[in-house]
This record gives structure tokens, sequence and C-alpha cells, in this order.
């Protein structure tokens, strides 16, 4: 007889956080379309403003809908806690914003999605908050760019558009040295591919709109507390995160790290960050959600099976110059992704057309089964052409900057029948030659 | 709050209110590998609601410095003379696990200090059994997951603790693993050892005196109730209430352990 042990990916993809409805025994997580919550008594309300007792006030800050997926994801990740947003920018933003003020320093991959480079390169700079862009590869310049008011180390599972490959492990090792924590976007990996708490990050979000939905229907955002970074511990050393571990004039002079040794960060996110930004995931959203998520793991390896398929065809055609996928060994993270990513590495791919942005358009105008739009994370197989839509105004030379060619397209892999997707990729492929 | 015990530094969880000698108190004793931190809910009402609150950690965890101590008897000897450096006269002690010994510990050595004997999740002995002993000395991390998943009844708890969107196992796990980072002097294995060799059970039952209270996990693998039956009828005047949880009572039914707790204590003050 085995020894006892945790439940299943699987197991936890279906139940964690939901039981039977008490009320109606509804099996599904019902929709609690509601904005507020009764209390019981006048000091049933106060308790429950005061985190005395636990429950539901208003659903800008908790939502019976939303909490079950915010539990799911935490015990999915392995963490301790888990907040709804209403997108992955906005789930960003309150993992940010719960330890970076103005004065503070982030060091981030410069390997991003472009949403996220906005966000640090202009928008949170004109709230003082700078950042300093590395190359994620470049352990060095990871440790160099670290100052003394730097508050977080971030960056992507993989990374944008080249699919780099995070060395999660040694880049937490290097934000651990300096007592920091190391927060990760880990998106196009999904629990299922990648936990990145096993591996030494701190903190993760997820554009919970792409696979965790998984079908294109609603915009969500999802954070995690991994509970494994000791706030108090570097407050101690370095005077930082006295947002945890000083009182909070905004809750009654709460001092989070004191109220909870391992969820200090979710708990201020939370009772600050969702509170005062507002920016909450509608629990409409956290049931489409909580949809996709129920299959996460199915889904996943069709994608990556999928995906793997499409890769290895584009590398071996004449009209394609280089592909970029981690699963296949022409990529540099390739041994890397081996490690990290032994279930596969996503579906999210990016190769280069030869020829013109002309001949990128005729490509993307020809196909029938892949979608041409901005997304990632579909069950329907997507297409993007950067260099005329996206990066439609950039010249050439500063798209190359940007690692992106006039040929370049990323594909996000869906699960139709492979042989449909290839078909129609190499129909457009010749296509694309035709007025070279 | 800081306190010097034994000319060490001893953390107590004031339930965020400032401890207040007009007021009766509550005093919070964890249990094995745990901190403070499991009593979060039920102490910041306590605080809120007429009552000093004094969350120990235990020497050699958390925030608590000097090395955990090998023996119930020693542990609620630290208890008392911590009561005493607080300047407590009198308190009601409640206890989760191994914490329920100390208090049934402190309240034989010290009766006149005891006001009221709440012992969460308890039984005597407290045995803990070879494999486990064993696995927490050559294998903290194992002993630490074995100890949460048989301590849990749910994946699915409402309405969570301290809050909507925690995850409680999570929560427990990393805490455990916590205590192991900051105190590398495998404590859950003295924590065990203490448990495991607590021969007064008895003789302390017997010598109580004050209001006292069981709170048991109907679905408590750790500490089935009905092992606890030599303790509930020593102690004959007892009150027993059963919650729908497991070991981990205080974040599985916060609500329902509270209101045990409060309903205790503030029913016969």
């Amino acid at each position: 007889m085995s020894g006892p042990h945790y439940p299943g990916f699987d197991t936890l993809s279906l139940h964690a956080g939901a039981a039977p409805d008490p009320a109606t025994g509804a099996r599904a997580t019902p929709i609690h379309f509601t904005s507020a919550f009764a209390f019981r008594d006048s000091d049933h309300a106060a308790a429950l403003f005061n985190m005395e007792r636990a429950g539901h006030v208003y659903s800008r800050v908790s939502n019976p809908t939303n909490a079950v997926l915010e539990e799911r994801i935490a015990a999915l990740e392995g963490g301790v806690a888990g907040i709804a947003t209403a997108s992955g920018q906005a789930a960003m933003h309150l993992g940010l914003s719960t330890i970076a003020g103005a004065g503070s320093h982030i060091v981030a991959s410069r390997a991003l999605y472009g949403g996220s480079h906005n966000l640090l390169s202009y928008t949170l700079k004109r709230f003082g908050i700078e950042t300093t862009f590395v190359d994620p590869r470049d352990l060095d310049a990871w440790r160099a760019a670290i100052r003394p008011n730097t508050k977080v180390l971030f960056g992507e599972t993989l990374g944008n558009p080249g699919l780099d490959v995070l060395n999660i492990p040694a880049i937490a090792a290097i934000a651990h040295e300096h007592h920091l924590p190391l927060m990760v976007d880990a998106t196009f990996t999904t629990p299922y591919l990648l936990r990145p708490f096993d591996h030494g990050a701190d903190l993760v979000f997820h554009s919970a709109t792409k696979f965790l939905c998984g079908h294109g229907t609603a915009v969500g955002g999802l954070l995690v507390d991994g509970g494994t970074f000791d706030w108090q511990a570097a407050y101690d050393k370095t005077g930082h995160f006295a947002e945890l571990c000083e009182p909070y004039d905004g809750f009654h002079g709460m001092v989070f790290a004191e109220e909870s040794t391992v969820a200090a960060f979710a708990l201020r996110a939370r009772r600050e960050g969702l509170r005062d930004f507002g920016a909450v995931m509608s629990p409409h959203n956290a049931f489409a959600i909580l949809q996709g998520v129920e299959t996460l793991s199915l889904r996943m390896e069709r994608h990556v099976a999928n995906t793997m398929k499409v890769a290895e065809f584009l590398s071996s055609h004449t009209a394609v110059e280089s592909v970029s996928y981690p699963g296949l060994p022409s990529h540099p993270d390739h041994a890397l992704a081996q490690t990290l990513l032994p279930k596969g590495c996503g579906a999210v791919l990016s190769f280069n057309l030869k020829g013109d942005r002309a001949a990128g358009r005729r490509f993307v105008d020809g196909l029938k089964v892949f979608s041409h739009l901005a997304n990632v994370g579909d069950a329907k197989s997507l297409v993007i052409h950067p260099a005329s839509t996206t990066h439609f105004r950039v010249p050439t030379e500063q798209l190359a900057v940007a690692g992106i060619a006039e040929g370049t397209m990323r594909l996000s892999v869906g699960l139709e029948d492979a042989d449909d997707l290839i078909e129609d990729l190499a129909r457009c492929l010749k296509l694309s030659q035709k007025g070279a | 709050m800081l306190l010097t015990v034994d000319g060490v530094q001893a953390y107590c969880y004031t339930g965020g209110k400032a401890f207040n000698p007009a007021q009766p108190t509550a005093v919070f004793i964890h249990g094995a590998q745990n901190d403070h931190s499991v009593w979060i809910l039920q102490t910041r009402y306590f605080a809120h609601h007429g009552y000093n609150v004094l969350a120990v950690d235990l020497p050699g965890h958390g925030r608590s410095q000097g090395d955990a101590r090998t023996s119930v008897e020693a542990l609620a000897d630290w208890l008392i003379a911590l009561l005493d450096a607080a300047g407590v006269e009198k308190a009601a002690l409640f206890g989760h696990s191994m914490g329920s010994l100390i208090a049934l510990e402190a309240a034989f050595r010290a009766p006149a200090c005891v006001t009221h004997l709440g012992m969460l999740g308890s039984t005597w002995p407290m045995k803990v059994s070879d494999a486990l002993l064993e696995t927490s000395r050559s294998d903290e991390p194992a002993a630490i997951d074995m100890v949460n998943i048989w301590s849990h009844s749910t994946m699915s708890q409402k309405p969570s603790c301290p809050g909507p969107g925690f995850y409680t196992m999570g929560g427990s796990q990393r805490l455990m693993q916590r205590i192991s980072a900051i105190n590398p002097a495998l404590v859950f294995h003295t924590d065990f050892s203490a448990c495991n060799s607590y021969a007064n059970g008895e003789a302390a039952a017997q010598s109580v005196r004050c209001p006292a209270l069981f709170i048991f996990g109907t679905k408590d693998m750790m500490t089935p109730p009905r092992s606890a039956k030599l303790l509930t009828t020593t102690i004959a005047h007892c009150k027993v209430v059963s919650v729908d949880s497991g070991h981990s009572m205080m974040s599985e039914q916060p609500d329902a352990v509270l209101d045990a707790l409060f309903n205790f204590v503030s029913g016969s003050r």
C-alpha cells in the first residue's frame, strides 16, 4: 500500500475549491451574480470587515464563484492563495503594485509580451517605478541590474517573441541572494506544463484569457502567492517590503506578515490592491475560466502534440527560414526546456517566412483553419503577422531590434486535427511565395 | 508583542490590538511545526471583543528564539513563565494538538492561573507512530507532507481561511516548511517526541477543576475523537463540541471553532 499523497493534478483541476452548493446541491459552481452579501447581524458585519471571520462582503473584494477559481489555481500551482483579476494585465499590475511604489526598481526580462513591456516601460515609470530590462539568458546581467531599491525580478516562463525559456532556478537564486522575490508570467505554460514555485519562483500570474480559459471566451487574470518568500526576513535584512511588515494605516494598522506567516502578500494584495484599484474579475468570467481549467491537462496534451507536429513540418519546409520553438533541438533553450518543461513547450511558436511583408500578408490572408487575430491559447488555431498588424508602422530595421522580421509569424496551435492544420499551412506557404 | 522568557525573546501575536492589563486574557497555543498564525481568525475576533490575546510562537518556532523544548512539561513551564513575563495572573488557555497537552500540563502545574481550558484536536496518550516519528527525523519534508495530508478533510473548505481565495492545504504546507527554514534543528521531530513521551496526561486531567472544553474534528485522522475518551471521561465536567473537519479545524471550520471557544469563555465569565 502506498503512503499518503496529495490529490493529483487532474483531480485538483476538477475539485479544488469547489463542492456541491450547500444551498441547492448544484454540482457545477454557480455563478454568483450579486454585488454584495447580506450580514447575519451587525457583529457579523463588523467581524467580516475586520477579518475576524471569513466570508464575502462585496464582490469587488471577493465573490464565491471567483473564490473557487482562486483556490483552484492556488492548488494547481502549489501556492497558498489566488486572486482573480479583470485581466492578465491587472494581475501583473496588482502583483507589482503590492510590493513596489514610487522610487522602486524592477529588473525584468526584455523578452516580454508587448503589453507587459508597455506597463513597465511607460506606465509604471510615470508613477515612479523604474525598470531595467535584461537579456533573460544573461544571468550576469540580471545580477548586475539589481539596485538598492530593486523590489522584484520578473520574467515570462516562455518569452516573447523568441519563446526564450526562463531559467527560473538560476534567476530565483539570484533574486534570493539579494533578498528579493521572483515573479513569473506563466501564461504560456500553465501549471500543467510548469509549476514555477517548484523551481524557486515566489509569485506567479496568468492571463487566464489564454490556455486556462482555453476557448477564447473570457478575459481574466490570476495572481498566485506561492507562500515561499519570507518577507519578514527580507525586511529585517534590507528594510524592503515595509508594505507587508509594518502597520498599514489603510487597514486598521494591520501588519500582514504577522497576521499570516506565509500569505502576507496575498492578504495585502486583496485588502489593498483589489479593494482600491478595483480591477476585479466578473463572476461570469470566473465561471467560464473554471470550465476551461476542468479540462486543462487534456487540452494541453493535445495542444503540445499538435504544436510539435506543426513545428516539425515548418522546420522542414523550403518557404520557412527558421522556426522558434523550444521543443525543437534547433532552439537555443532546448536543453533547458527538456529540464523545466518535460511535458512539452506549450502551443505558441514563431517562424520566419521567406520574403517580405507582402509575402506575409499573402500567407495569413490565405489561411482557412487558422484565424488571424491578436490572441493565443484558444482551442482554435490562431495566427498573427506582427509586421502587418501590431508592428505595421515600425520600419524594417527597428523590427529586427525587436527580434521580428517582415515574414515573422506567431502561431497559437489549437486542438484541430493536426493534418488539417498542416494542410492549411502548406497551402498558404506555397501561396506566399508565388509573388516573390 | 515581544517578551523575554528565561532570558530569551518570545513572540506573541495579540490579534491586532495592544495588550490591555484591564481585560481578561486568552492564550492560544499552536501544535507541532506550527506558529501563532494558525489561529488568525479566532484571535482577531477575541482581541476585538474584550480579550487580550497572546497567541504564542513556542520556543524555536516562528518568531520566538531559543531551542525547541523537548518535553510537554518544559513547554508548560515556559508558558507559565511567559504569562508571568506578560504580567498575566489568570488566563484562558486554548491549545491545539500538541498545544492542548501544553495547556493541560500548565493547568496541572499552575491551576490558579488557568480560568478556562480549551483542548482542540486533542488526545492522550498522544502516541506518534514509529514511522512518522522516524520520518520526521530522517526526512522532515516528507513528514510535513504526511501530516498535511492527514490533517485536512477536504480540498474545498468554505469560506476558506483566512478568507476566500486562500487554499488552506497549501498554506498549511508552506507554514510547516517555513518553520523548518527558520529553524533547521528538526523541530518537527522534537515536537513529536515531546507528544509521544508525555506521560502525565491522566494525572493532569484528574486535576482539572476549571471549565474545560474539547473541540473535535469529526474527520480528524491525526487525533480521532474516539481516542480522546480517557480525557473526556476523566474531566467529567467538560463540554464537548464536534465540528465537521479534519485535524486542521481552525482553518477548516474557523467560525464553528471560534463560536465554540467564545461561547465557552463568555458564557462562564
